[in-house]
């Protein structure tokens, strides 16, 4: 039905270059795999753990858990104004250093120092060890080299990012590559609105990305959120994206507008309709200082006249999704063990001037809530009937791009992980 | 004891337990609800909604009175009453069996 152009290879994934043969999805269902993917991936590129509104002022802090990485952070905005990361770890004897009630739980909050629950050691915000309890019990204590496990840590766009690996000299705007710097001055600091989600998943992270990373699925699997004889319609057309891109490790997908607002009212449910809102925002987009048209050449990087939102995929975990109406949204997938992951979706909207408007928000965070929560349960029975392995090869479609990439790029991390290992080894 | 709800919004007395603060508590609210008493809810809220449109527009979140903070969560309630009603057919979403999604921060208001 061709709605779009393609590349002239025909197909954007001969474009790119990927294989169009059936995919495996060995790298989901391994326990083997993931455990090789902590070291591959999670401990050695950069994640994005939150952003700078989380640090308002001097001594604010938050915790993230890195289980992939086995690993949990403190990132605190330090007494100069700086943002650093911490290995969330005591130097004495080795507790978790902020947590409250239940260890695994993060935390948040304003401190002027760091003390230990355990025997009262205490750093300051920038992680210098500054008291040691019954100092003098101790054997030629020199405090200097007790300091806070630093992580590097940097920010785009207001965005933080950790990096576990003190080898690794990428800078983050350089890993992040074409994509970050097509998107460089997008008013982030204007989105301050935040609705924030969170879920536990029973299945391998790759495969929620997966499934926000193609749109091919929304009209059969979320028939029911539209009316009846639209969805109809909506699965007669089918869909396609404008464009999808691939840099490095990182993917994008840029796609048509669909509903925001319907070229009928009919086609919308009626708490839609009175609220101008739904899964593609409030219609009506707030000021953020630039047009559609002004918006940084990454988003809508067709410049297409029927663009509606663009999905980045920033490898491994973090997916940022820019909605014509001017709003974003982001996801982060947090694996837990190979078939579980916690996922958060996040939500970030200009702050509502009015009562109407803070219903038009609800209204397009709780339809994400509700899109995710069929999301969620599909990928349980995805996880499942990967692992029974009764089948173990799958065709993929061109609009299911990036998930080759995903995969592809999965497995050329862990790859040239084991080389560098055993090449190690052997020498 | 006074109303619940700013003048106009009388209709709405009735359901005055849908006043509830946060996300979460109104969807726990919702699923522990039958149809019957989510279609009963809406009927009376959705044409309040739709009827004063202007009344919200209108309507300042910077200090804003115990009233219209009540009035805002009950059409919160409403926002995630209509996808059962509009949309399902039941209080949960078809097909989500044991998966729950959690707010975990969300606006005061």
């Amino acid at each position: 039905m061709a709605h779009f152009p393609k590349p002239a290879e025909g197909s954007w994934t001969e474009h790119f270059k990927i294989d169009t043969g059936p995919v495996s999805y060995a790298d989901s269902i391994s326990p083997e795999f993931y455990e090789q993917e902590r070291d591959a991936i999670f401990r050695r590129t950069w994640l994005n753990v939150g952003r700078v509104e989380q640090l308002p002022r001097k001594g604010s802090y938050f915790t993230k858990e890195l289980d992939a990485a086995r690993a949990s952070v403190v990132v605190v905005r330090g007494s100069d104004g700086e943002v650093r990361a911490f290995h969330n770890v005591c130097r004495h004897r080795g507790n978790k250093l902020v947590w409250d009630d239940y260890p695994r739980e993060e935390t948040k909050g304003t401190c002027r120092a760091f003390t230990c629950k355990y025997h009262a050691w205490r750093y300051d915000l920038e992680g210098k060890l500054t008291f040691v309890q019954q100092e003098s019990e101790f054997f030629d204590m020199d405090k200097s080299k007790y300091g806070l496990m630093q992580v590097q840590t940097e920010v785009w766009e207001g965005f933080v990012f950790v990096n576990l690996d003190p080898e690794n000299s990428t800078p983050l705007k350089a890993y992040l590559g074409k994509f970050a710097q097509g998107i460089d001055g997008y008013p982030f600091h204007r989105l301050t609105r935040v609705h924030k989600y969170r879920a536990e998943i029973g299945s391998n992270w790759k495969l929620f990305i997966d499934a926000f990373a193609e749109f091919y699925h929304a009209p059969i699997l979320h028939a029911g959120q539209y009316e009846a004889g639209e969805a109809a319609k909506i699965k007669k057309y089918g869909y396609e994206a404008l464009a999808y891109d691939v840099d490095g490790p990182h993917s994008m997908v840029s796609s048509w507008g669909g509903i925001a607002p319907p070229k009928e009212k009919a086609m919308v449910k009626p708490i839609e309709r009175v609220l101008r809102s739904g899964l593609f925002g409030p219609w009506d987009a707030p000021d953020i200082g630039m047009t559609t048209e002004e918006l940084p050449p990454a988003i809508n990087p067709t410049r297409s006249e029927v663009w509606g939102m663009d999905s980045f995929v920033f490898f491994p975990n973090f997916m940022l999704l820019i909605w014509r109406p001017n709003w974003v949204l982001t996801y982060h997938y947090w694996p837990t063990s190979y078939n579980t992951h916690i996922f958060e979706g996040t939500c970030y909207f200009v702050p509502p001037k009015n009562g109407f408007e803070r219903l038009q928000q609800e209204l397009a965070a709780v339809t994400f809530k509700e899109y995710g929560l069929q999301d969620g349960n599909t990928l349980e029975a995805t996880q499942t009937m990967l692992e029974s392995r009764t089948v173990d090869q799958f065709p993929l479609c061109d609009q299911e791009v990036l998930l080759r990439h995903l995969h592809t790029t999965a497995q050329s991390y862990v790859h040239d992980h084991r080389q560098r290992g055993s090449t190690a080894s052997a020498s | 004891m006074g109303n619940v709800f700013p003048p106009g919004f009388a209709a709405l007395e009735p359901f005055a337990d849908w006043a509830v603060r946060g996300e979460r508590a109104r969807y726990a609210k919702r699923v522990s609800s039958t149809m019957e008493e989510l279609q009963a809810f809406y009927d009376v809220a959705y044409p309040l909604l739709r009827q004063n449109t202007e009344y919200l527009e209108n309507l300042s979140l910077d200090d804003i009175g115990d009233q219209d903070k009540h009035l805002l969560w009950a059409f919160c309630a409403l926002v995630t009453v209509a996808f059962p009603v509009e949309a399902w057919g039941q209080p949960r979403v078809p097909d989500s069996g044991p998966s729950s999604i959690d707010a975990v921060i969300e606006p005061a208001v």
